[in-house]
C-alpha cells in the first residue's frame, strides 16, 4: 500500500465513522422522542 | 488504474448513500408523506416523522438490495455504470448487508413506533421490490415495468395505514394511481434510452414488443390513469380541489400521450414528444399528490395533531 492509498483509506474510514456517529446520535434522539410521546399517550 | 477502483479500500459513506437511490427516494418520501397527510385521523408529528423515515429507510434498503443483485447489469448501461458496485468502490457483500440492515431496521421501527399493519405492508413492499421484481420477474418479462410500478405504489398506502391502522378503499386507490402511472412514465423514458436495455439483456417492452406496441400501451395506460385518478373523487374520498386537479392533470397527461402514441421515431429523431411526456409525468405525480393533501387540509380535517 502506497502512502497515498493509506491516506485515502484513513480519510474514507474517518468519514464513515463520523457518518455512523451522526446516524447513531440521530436514532438515540428519535427513540427518546418516541418514548416520551408514547408515555404521554 | 486509480486508487478508488481498488475494492480493498474501504468505501466512503457517500457510496453507501448512493446505494439507497436518493433520487427515487425523494419521490417515495413525498408520496408517503402525502398519504400520511391525506389520511383521515391524527398522528403525533414525531410518530408521523418516524413513519415517513421508515418508508424512506425501507426504500433505501430495497434500493441497495436491487443494486447488489443487478451490479453486472448496471455495469453495462451508461445510466447506471457509475454506481458504486460497477465502479468497484465497495464489496458486493457490503451492499447486500447494508440493504438487509436498513430493511430490517425500518420494519422493526415502524412496528414499534407506529403500528404493525404499516410495518407488515412495508415489509411486503421491500420483499416485493427486492425479490419478486428485481430477482424474479424483471429479467423475465417485458411487463417488468408494470410489476415494478407496484413497488413504487406502496409508499402512500403505507403512509395512510400509519395513520388509520386499517386498509380501506382510498389508500388502495392511491396505490392503483401510482401503479397505473408508472408504465407510461417509464416507457416514455425507455423509448429514448432503449438501446442501453437491449445491451444489458433486460426485456424492456420497446425492445421486445417493438416501438409501435409500446406507444399504443402508453396511450392505453394514460386513459386508465384518467379514470383511476378521478376515482377517489367519485367515491367521495376527496373534495373538488383534488377532483378538478386530477381532471386537469390527467387530461394534460392524455393530451401529451396522444402524439407519442400516433408517431413513429425516424432516424436521428430528437424524441421531443416522448421527452415532454416523461418530464410532465414527474410533475404530474408531485402536483396530483400535492392537490390531494391540499384538499384534505383545506376542505377536511388535517392528519397531524
Amino acid at each position: 500500500m502506497t502512502p497515498e492509498e493509506e491516506a485515502q483509506l484513513k480519510r474514507a474510514r474517518r468519514g464513515r465513522n463520523i457518518a455512523l456517529a451522526l446516524v447513531l446520535i440521530g436514532f438515540v434522539a428519535l427513540f427518546y422522542a418516541i418514548t416520551i410521546v408514547k408515555m404521554v399517550d | 488504474m486509480t486508487a478508488s477502483a481498488n475494492p480493498a479500500l474501504p468505501a466512503e459513506w457517500r457510496d453507501f448513500f448512493a446505494l439507497t437511490k436518493p433520487r427515487v427516494m425523494s419521490l417515495v418520501v413525498f408520496t408517503g408523506l402525502c398519504g400520511l397527510l391525506a389520511a383521515p385521523g391524527t398522528i403525533h408529528s414525531v410518530l408521523g416523522f418516524t413513519a415517513v423515515l421508515c418508508i424512506a429507510l425501507g426504500a433505501g434498503g430495497a434500493g441497495a438490495l436491487n443494486m447488489w443483485w443487478e451490479a453486472d447489469i448496471d455495469a453495462q448501461m451508461k445510466r447506471t455504470a457509475k454506481r458504486p458496485l460497477p465502479q468497484g468502490r465497495m464489496k458486493r457483500t457490503d451492499a447486500r448487508d447494508f440493504g438487509v440492515a436498513l430493511s430490517v431496521a425500518s420494519v422493526l421501527l415502524m412496528g414499534i413506533a407506529v403500528n404493525w399493519l404499516a410495518a407488515a405492508v412495508l415489509a411486503g413492499s421491500i420483499l416485493y421490490y427486492a425479490v419478486i421484481y428485481t430477482i424474479w420477474l424483471k429479467p423475465r418479462t417485458p411487463q417488468n415495468i408494470v410489476i415494478g410500478g407496484g413497488a413504487g405504489a406502496f409508499p402512500p398506502l403505507i403512509g395512510w395505514v400509519a395513520v388509520t391502522g386499517e386498509i380501506t378503499l382510498m389508500p388502495v386507490l392511491l396505490f392503483a394511481l401510482i401503479f397505473t402511472w408508472t408504465p407510461p412514465h417509464f416507457w416514455a423514458l425507455a423509448l429514448f434510452v432503449k438501446s442501453d436495455y437491449a445491451k444489458a439483456g433486460i426485456p424492456m417492452l420497446p425492445v421486445v414488443a417493438g416501438e409501435a406496441a409500446t406507444r399504443k400501451q402508453i396511450l392505453a395506460y394514460s386513459v386508465v390513469l384518467l379514470v383511476v385518478s378521478l376515482a377517489p373523487w367519485w367515491i367521495g374520498g376527496t373534495g373538488p380541489i383534488y377532483g378538478v386537479a386530477a381532471l386537469a392533470l390527467s387530461g394534460a397527461f392524455l393530451a401529451l400521450a396522444i402524439p407519442v402514441a400516433l408517431r413513429r421515431a425516424v432516424e436521428g429523431d430528437a424524441m421531443k414528444p416522448e421527452k415532454r411526456l416523461f418530464s410532465f409525468s414527474v410533475f404530474y405525480l408531485f402536483a396530483l399528490f400535492a392537490a390531494l393533501v391540499a384538499d384534505r387540509l383545506i376542505l377536511g380535517q388535517g392528519a397531524l395533531s
